[in-house]
Parts: structure tokens; sequence; C-alpha cells
């Protein structure tokens, strides 16, 4: 840790409790050897966009799903616009729309019937629960598709009707559980117009993402946790800013070389130079002046440089200059999630994802 | 192009005092998906039908010649077809347990636990749809059994009393099955794990062959096993005669009823604990 961590554990000041409270939640899963949460606070506003940002494993899904009543906590509580999601999970259930990561819809049945089943579960009439279903469909451009079976949608349709099944009560409070996760560029982009639209009439959001730009699209309030920890919480602007916005990456010969270049490098940078293999990353505000400092000190040493690049902080750079490792990926799977989205994490670029940097 | 309202709902509908209301609303909806999605393998339906048409021909003209009935005037087939029900009922509980363990390996039961619907109606749905096909099931076998010979000696009547009997314990055995497909780690596991517990029940019992065939140390576990004391209440309101017996009937009414009070609470408390 170097002093950087902005903001630990502050929550954001209001008079009443938020329409998200988490209080200290804890989940320990796989009988005891893995804490998935670990304490978790925090509190989001009515109307507004929470983020929750972390690598596969950090504990994001798990917080989603005890908010939702999937999963009740091993210790601490949760609220749910003043309702607790253990006592009052009748009620909380009837005010949370909830998409996830992995397209829970029935593919066996189309997408009206989809739709409509999932509004007669949430105890519309069969009239209104079929509006509802046409309504929706419409919305999500998927009309046409309306009484074809989800075995013919593609990725991006599924994950739409997706969220239009989570919107069939018209809940209050939507969790959405890295909604973009797997999508194409095209598909993202027309999925944040919608979560924009909806939060611009009221909706409360809490979004899970492994992506920096979309957090810092979407997010009002940003929480970034690491094993099930918060190690960093505050608006995008001021994340970014005790982050640098630049990663000034310098490549040697040999990590012998890179080793002793850390140490010349470690005068230009707020926190330290983080070494990897044969290179070193700087975390700065001024990208191409320190690059330039950069390699007028080294030649003045006499250090040989192989390759030098500057590219916007990744994630990966988020962890390390936060929690001083690399993110870990894939250290467990939380249970009943099976897919190959696990895969190690995609790096994603603020300002440019690399599927949208090809466009 | 409609246009859906997105603006939520400040104060979401409750409807008080109707939870019976909409727990059969629930179930009903949950039945429903479940028979439709059936109806969209039409290949899995297909084979659903003609695996127990295949058996009913397999014992009919391959095995029934060597096996007596033992009753004088009985004919296999006779004997057979109220024993074949009962193994192709007992069967379809599989596709509970598979069923359940897709849902849970999907995901889908994530999306009906966050939402208000009764927590019981995922199973209830899920086994009323696999009686439903089991209905379906019997009459299609009894069509072919008519064909193949099979007569029922009773009447009409007292022919479907049998087959609500073994629908009921068909149902009763669901739910136990309900709990294997939501403690296994995937359908195909599901699956395997059902068989071993199955073909001793269905195939060392009555259905078959007569008991008094086997030997010493098996009869006493094939005569008072619930598929035996069922099948027995079937022969005994389908072919009456010889086979009629009261003590039977009201033994599989027993068994069944008391399978339901058993596993219909363990399973629900096993879709509580399954997250």
């Amino acid at each position: 840790m170097n002093g950087r961590c902005p903001n630990v554990g502050k929550l954001t000041a209001v008079n009443e409790p938020g329409a998200v409270v988490a209080r200290d939640l804890v989940k320990v899963f796989a009988k005891g050897s893995v804490r998935a949460l670990d304490g978790l606070s925090f509190e989001v506003e009515a109307g507004t966009v929470f983020g929750l940002l972390g690598p596969n494993g950090s504990g994001k899904t798990t917080a989603v799903r005890i908010l939702s009543t999937i999963l009740t906590p091993d210790e601490g509580s949760a609220s749910i616009l003043g309702n607790d999601v253990v006592k009052r999970a009748a009620v909380v259930r009837r005010s949370i729309g909830l998409a996830g990561q992995y397209a829970t819809v029935d593919e066996n049945l189309t997408g009206h019937e989809n739709l409509r089943m999932v509004g007669r579960l949430s105890h519309l009439e069969k009239k209104a629960a079929s509006t509802r279903a046409d309504e929706l469909l419409g919305q999500f451009g998927l009309a046409d598709a309306a009484n074809r079976t989800l075995k013919t949608y593609s990725g991006g349709m599924r994950r739409r009707l997706d969220l239009a099944a989570a919107l069939v009560g018209r809940p209050p409070v939507l969790f959405l559980d890295e909604p973009t996760t797997g999508l194409d560029p095209q598909s993202r982009q027309d999925l944040w117009v919608v979560i924009e639209q909806l939060v611009g009439v009221g909706t409360t959001v809490l979004l899970t993402t492994q992506y920096l730009e979309e957090a810092d699209r979407l997010a009002h309030q940003l929480l970034v946790i690491d094993h099930g920890k918060a190690i960093a919480e505050g608006t995008p602007a001021e994340l970014k800013a005790t982050l640098g916005t630049t990663v000034v990456s310098v490549t040697f010969a040999d990590s012998a070389t890179a080793e002793r270049a850390v140490g010349l490098l470690d005068p230009l940078v707020a926190g330290s130079p983080i070494l990897d293999g044969n290179s070193v990353d700087l975390t700065v505000e001024a990208g191409p002046k320190v690059a330039a400092e950069a390699l007028r000190t080294l030649d003045q040493h006499q250090v040989e440089v192989a390759g030098l690049a500057l590219r916007e902080p990744s994630l990966d750079d988020v962890f390390l200059s936060l929690t001083g490792h690399r993110s870990e990926g894939l250290e467990f799977d939380e249970p009943e999630q099976g897919g190959d989205h696990k895969a190690a994490p995609t790096p994603g670029y603020i300002g440019f994802d690399e599927n949208l940097a090809g466009r | 192009m409609t246009t859906a309202d997105l603006r939520p709902l400040s104060a979401p509908a409750v409807a008080p005092g109707h939870r019976l209301k909409w727990l059969l609303s629930d179930v009903a909806t949950m039945t429903w998906r479940n028979l439709v999605a059936l109806t969209r393998i039409p290949e899995s339906l297909f084979f659903a039908t003609l695996q127990p048409i295949m058996f009913v021909l397999l014992f009919r003209f391959v095995f029934g010649g060597a096996i007596s009935t033992g009753v004088p005037g009985v004919t296999y087939v006779d004997f057979l077809m109220p024993g074949i029900f009962v193994q192709t009922v007992c069967f379809g509980a599989v596709s509970t347990s598979i069923g359940l363990a897709d849902d849970l390996q999907k995901g889908l039961i994530e999306r009906f636990r966050a939402l208000p619907m009764a927590r019981s109606a995922v199973l209830g749905g899920r086994t009323t749809a696999d009686l439903v096909r089991n209905v379906f099931v019997v009459a299609i076998m009894t069509g072919v059994g008519y064909l193949v010979g099979f007569r029922i000696t009773t009447n009409f009547f007292l022919y479907l009393v049998g087959v609500v009997i073994l629908l009921l314990f068909a149902y009763a055995l669901s739910w136990g099955f309900a709990c294997i497909g939501l403690s296994a780690p995937n359908a195909e596991t599901a699956q395997v794990i059902s068989f071993p517990i199955l073909f001793p029940l269905t195939f060392a019992s009555s259905a078959f062959v007569p008991v008094s065939s086997m030997p010493g140390w098996l009869q006493a576990f094939a005569t008072y096993q619930p598929v035996s004391v069922v099948v027995d209440a079937a022969r005994s309101l389908m072919l009456g005669g010889a086979y009629t017996s009261t003590r039977h009937v009201l033994g599989a009414l027993a068994w069944s009823l008391g399978l339901l009070v058993v596993l219909v609470p363990l399973a629900v408390r096993q879709y509580r604990r399954t997250a």
C-alpha cells in the first residue's frame, strides 16, 4: 500500500438511507476456505448509478446475489428501499430487477413467452403480462423476433431480452451484473443507451463491471473491490485523478536492466514504478512529459531502452496501484456460475476498450 | 413500433390476501413453461414416447413367451400392462431431476429466486408438468397395449382408478428425484444418479414377473417394496379376479401419501438451501 488509496470506506453523506444499503457483508464459500465478501459496506443514493468495479472473483456477483435475495449473508445486513433483504425478502423481490452476466432466459421459449412468464411470476394479470411483453420487445428492438425461440437469438439479443425481463415489473431498483461482458461493441453501446434512459426516469442502478470505460460512462459513484473488500471509492473523475491518467511503459532487453531502471525512474512518479518482467510501468498525469524525462534519465545513466509505450490505464493498472498486486482473475469460481465467461480478465482501457478501438 | 413505459413504479403492485391464488398461478405458470419447453424439443418427446412402446413390444413378444403368469387363464400381456405402466411412470421421474439440474446449471433458478413468485412453485411446476406428461404416456401405452392384446378385465372406471393410483405414486417419486436434481452438479449427473435407484425398484418387483419365481432372499424385498405394492394395486383394479386385493390398493395409497409427506418438505428445504 502506498498511501494513495483514496477514500476507503467513505460513505456518501446523505441524510436519508440510500436506495441500496450494504453493511459489513460477509459471505464465506467452500466450507470456510473462501471469503467471497469480507466486510463490504456501501450505500447507493436513489436515482443514481453505482458501479461496483473489480476483477473476476472479487466478490461483485456475490454482493449482487445477496442484495437480490438469492443468497443470504453470513454476517452483516443489507436493505433495498429500507427493506431488509433477509427479513423482508418477499417485499424486496417486488422492487428489484436483475439482469445477469449469464443471460438467464429459457431458451426453449420464445421471446414473448419468456417475458410473459416473468410477468406472470411477477404477479401481473394475464392481459397485463402479455401487453408488457409486447411493449418491452418493441422497446428493445426484438418485436420481429418475438415469436422465435431463444435458440435462434444472438448473444446481444439474448442480453437485451434478459434486461427486458428484469424490467417487466417496472422495478425502482435494478441490478446489472456485468451487463455487457462478452458483447460486441455495437450491442454494448445500445445497452448503455438503454441504461441511461432508465436512470433518466428515476431508476436506481447497481452495476458491476470489469470495464473502467463502462463504469466511467455510466456510474455516478464507484467502488473498487478486491477479495471482497472495498479498496477505493469515489466518483469516476476522483478515481482517475488519484490513479493518474496515463501509463508510461518502458521495456528493456532483460529483467536485470529493468530492475536497475526502477530506482532511476522512481523520482518521476508520485507512487512507485511497477516492475513487471522486463518492463517498468509508471502511472502518471502528464504522460508525454514523463516519457521524455524517463528517456533522458535513462540515457544519462546509459540504460538502453528496448521500447516505450503510452497507454490509458487498464483495470490491471488500477489494481496494481491500489493493491500492489495484479488482479488474480480466476482465484476461485463463485458457485452456480457455469459458462466460460470466467476466463482471464480482459484489461479494459479507459476511453477505449480494445474491442472499440478497432472500430 | 410499440414502446414500453420505462418509468419505475414507486410502489410496486402488491396483491395482499391473494397468496393462495398467486401460489396456484405460479405453479400453473411453471407447469406451462415446462410443458411448452417439452413440445419445443420434438426429438426428446418422440423418444420419450417411443421407449415405453418398445418396452411393451419387447416384453410382449420377446420375453413374454418365456414368462408364466402363474395364474390360469391370465395371459402375459394382461399381467404385463399394469406393471409396465408403473415402470414407465417411475422412470418418468428422472425427467424431474434432469429438468431441475438443467435449470440450476443454466442460471434460470437464479432469475426465479429474485422474482416475487412462490418459493415452492419451481418444484410444484416441474413435478406437475411431469405428471401431465405421465398421463399422456399412459394413454399412449394403453392404446399400444390394446393393439397387442391387452384387455381390461374389470371395468373402465376401475382402470381409471388404477391409473390415478399409479400416477400419484409417480408424482410422489418425482419429489424425491427433485432432491437429486437439486443436488446434482449438472443434468447428466442427475440422470446417472437416478438409474441405480430406479432399476432395482422397478425390475426387482412384481412388474414383469411373478415374485414367486424369484429366489427367496429377493422375494422378501420384491414383495414389500413400494413399486410391487403399486403394481399389485394396479392389477387388482385393472384385472380383478385372482389379483383382487384391497390391501394392495390401500397400501399403494399409503406409500404415495407417506412419500409425499416426507419428500415434499425435503425437496423444498433442499431448494431453499441450494443457492
